[in-house]
């Protein structure tokens, strides 16, 4: 089972802020047990297939294809967890595809791995290198509808979604706009 | 109430598709007296089921069915299974359609005889003119309700419309307005006016956009002549040893084959399934295909010159807001081949929703430079491109060698090679679509590939000369007389305009045709 939890259970809020601290510079993530924890949001994505710090670094690499800087981590936290639930824990041959991925990814970062590299723009270089593969591709193709496409996330784009429950726009803004 | 029909009734017109062409024909011929069966592929979703939800809604509705892509157009990259958007239900592609609804001009029926021998276009003029078509027309647009036409007053102007309009006057555009829609701008025809839902694509909740779903087929099941068969996908057109048609053979709900004769047979499945199934439908003695004597059937694959041009300003424009479609500059739909290329083109608003956004804006692309403009969405205005395409007989339709269907029958592989033509239209359509903006303080502007084909032509065209192609000015296969094509794939040419008024007005053509043809014994 995957879930993304509300509260990180069994960890104090010190212990977190802690352990990011000593997690690579790009964490915000912490990896405890069979879990990936936020540490300001209170979040946490438990896997069972994948290891934990494989599924951060996943998160990382959503965050850097498609970095918006509005969003939160928990959803791209929600968009990758199918590669934990539907894949790993489903196909041996995809767990193993999905983790030498990655262990190929640490290793053009270099020492401390991609969560290692502190600037975006390092790590975008990395994933520049691995943008033909058949991982990124499925990766990049998969966040288009995993992370646009959930609800939560629209109005963070300004975008409103469903309208024929409130009527349409014709009386709520379909032509306000003033500055032209 | 809706007339059920025998398998083994040998006398009604089976039609092949409830979209466009094909609703609509079934209800002009309905009303006539004519008895008439549609078999439809998809299922009848009617529209209160609709659902304000890009991907949903497309999961609901489109065409998923499996098909292959091939050639130098961007699609088969970015999109290789997802050659076109097209629906799989009753009402086809007009329950997600925007509802433009333009004639065509009078050059454009004669596209040879205007643009001269083009390299590597395989043009021909159609075999009639816009004199031909206009009283046609005009009861198209009175049964469509095209605003502008009729009295109907256009539609309001929408945030989107407002920016595209302001650019466009800047630029010294004069052929500016709401557009001419099939959306009821009031109460007509026992349909709602719009209420500006933004959901054109995804089937409207309203009824204020035509579709045949709650118009042409209730009509016509109201006349007691017409049957509309769901989920019935034909596989098979048969005939006997005089070469005429008999009869279909298709796929039922449950999967089971189904074989119901026909007096005549009208294919409308859109111009992707419709040379699939007459080629699917080889024999001993069509050994190519049906009425495919001319070799031209699946060729001359027409989708329009396309593309996008999207904008971000620095102030709020919120473009989902409001119909889809509802603007449009006419100024560059003529011919004038000062601008480096033949035919001409329209601009037309245009919004999607974040989902969709993401998934077309940029397909493939990623980073700062890609998300940077969906953080601006709600600040964003958008316009689309339509223009007339070179016919090229090398793209085609054609069955796939190996992969089949869930009915085991071959799927198509759709081929598409731009024309240098259409780049050069394209890229004229950008340079001005970006002008537009620019003219009204955009600070940044995409122009954007096309889209899966939203408009499929062409594939079974319309000539005067059998030798030349499939059908001749009635939709009537040369080869075959009681076999008709009434979809776009009679097209001979593409034209600058969107294509559903013009299918809708040759599908009312025939429709008296075919009757006048019926009550005089000669199918
Ligand atoms: C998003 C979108 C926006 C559009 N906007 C506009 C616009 O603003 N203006 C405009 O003019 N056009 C527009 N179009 C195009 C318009 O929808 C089509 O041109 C029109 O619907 C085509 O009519 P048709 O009868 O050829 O096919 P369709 O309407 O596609 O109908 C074909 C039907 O045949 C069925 N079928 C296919 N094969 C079989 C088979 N073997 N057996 C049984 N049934 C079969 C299909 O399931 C389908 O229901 C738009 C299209 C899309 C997707
Ligand atoms: S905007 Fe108008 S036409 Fe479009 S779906 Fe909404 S009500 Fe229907």
């Amino acid at each position: 089972m995957v879930t993304v939890y509300q509260n990180s259970p069994g960890i104090s809020r010190r212990d977190l802020l802690r352990r990011a601290g000593g997690a690579g510079a790009a964490a915000m993530l912490v990896v405890s047990g069979g879990a990936v924890l936020s540490v300001n949001q209170a979040w946490g994505l438990e896997v069972t297939a994948l290891k934990p710090e494989t599924m951060a670094t996943l998160i990382q690499m959503a965050r850097d294809i498609y970095p918006h800087d509005h969003v939160p981590d928990k959803y791209y936290a929600i968009a990758m967890k199918s590669y934990d639930a539907e894949m790993a824990a489903k196909e041996t041959s995809k767990k193993d595809m999905i983790e030498a991925a990655i262990a190929d990814l640490d290793a053009r970062a270099g020492d401390g791995g991609y969560l290692g590299l502190g600037w975006e723009d390092d790590r975008v270089a990395v994933l520049k290198q691995i943008e033909s593969t058949d991982f990124f591709k499925m990766v990049r193709g998969g966040l288009v509808t995993g992370l646009y496409n959930q609800k939560e996330v629209w109005p963070l784009f300004g975008y409103e979604g469903e309208s024929y429950s409130e009527g349409g726009y014709i009386d709520r803004g379909f032509d306000d706009i003033e500055w032209l | 109430m809706a007339a059920p029909y025998d398998l083994s009734d040998e006398n009604v017109v089976v039609i092949i598709g409830s979209g466009a062409g094909g609703g609509t024909l079934g209800n002009e011929l309905a009303q006539k007296g004519v008895d008439v069966v549609i078999l439809e592929a998809g299922k009848r979703i009617e529209y209160d089921e609709f659902i304000n939800d890009e991907w949903e809604s497309f999961g609901q509705l489109a065409w998923l069915d499996n098909r292959t892509t091939s050639g130098d157009w961007r699609v088969s990259r970015d999109f290789p299974n997802l050659p076109a958007w097209i629906v799989k239900a009753v009402g086809g592609t007009t329950t997600h359609w925007a509802g433009a609804s333009l004639r065509f001009q009078e050059h454009e029926f004669k596209a040879l005889t205007n643009y001269g021998s083009v390299e590597g276009a395989n043009l021909l003029d159609w075999p009639l003119t816009l004199a031909d078509l206009e009283p046609y027309y005009a009861k198209a647009e009175d049964k469509l309700g095209v605003t502008r036409t009729n009295g109907i007053p256009g539609l309001p102007g929408s945030n989107n419309f407002k920016v595209f309009e302001a650019g466009a006057k800047a630029l010294g555009y004069e052929k500016v307005h709401t557009g001419r829609m099939a959306i009821n701008s009031e109460y007509r025809d026992d349909r709602d006016a719009c209420q500006q839902t933004g959901f054109c694509f995804q089937g409207c909740k309203w009824g204020a956009k035509w579709s045949t779903l709650y118009t042409e087929i209730p009509k016509g099941e109201a006349t007691g002549r017409l049957e509309v068969r769901p989920e019935s996908h034909v596989l098979k057109i048969e005939h006997g040893d005089d070469g005429k048609v008999t009869g279909v053979v298709y796929a039922d709900t449950q999967g089971n084959l189904q074989t119901q004769k026909a007096r005549v047979v009208c294919v409308a499945g859109n111009s992707i399934e419709s040379p699939r199934l007459l080629l699917n439908s080889a024999s001993n003695m069509f050994p190519d295909g049906l009425a495919n004597s001319s070799g031209q059937v699946g060729k001359n694959y027409m989708r329009h010159t396309t593309g996008s041009v999207y904008a971000v300003f620095d102030k709020p424009v919120n473009f989902y807001r409001g119909t889809t479609m509802a603007g449009i500059i006419q100024d560059e739909a003529g011919h004038d081949p000062s601008r480096g290329f033949v035919g001409g083109y329209e601009l037309e608003t245009l919004a999607l929703g974040l989902p969709f956004m993401a998934a077309f804006l940029d397909p493939g692309g990623w980073g700062r430079g890609f998300t940077t403009a969906l953080d601006a969405y709600d600040r964003m205005a958008g316009m689309w491109i339509v223009g007339e395409d070179m016919p090229q007989e090398k793209n085609r339709i054609s069955l796939h060698g190996e992969l089949k269907d869930q009915y085991g029958m071959p799927i198509p592989d759709v081929y598409f090679d731009d024309h240098p033509n259409d780049i050069a239209m394209r890229n004229h359509a950008y340079r001005q679509g970006m002008a537009i903006y620019d003219a009204v303080g955009a600070t940044r502007t995409f122009p954007t590939p096309p889209y899966p084909s939203t408009h499929n032509l062409g594939t079974n065209r319309m000539s005067e000369k059998a030798s030349d192609g499939v059908v001749n000015m009635w939709g009537q296969s040369h080869d075959i007389d009681n076999l008709f094509v009434s979809d776009g794939s009679q097209f001979t040419t593409g034209a600058a305009e969107n294509p559903t008024l013009t299918i809708v007005t040759l599908a009312i053509r025939q429709a008296d045709y075919l009757a006048e043809q019926l009550s005089q014994g000669n199918l």
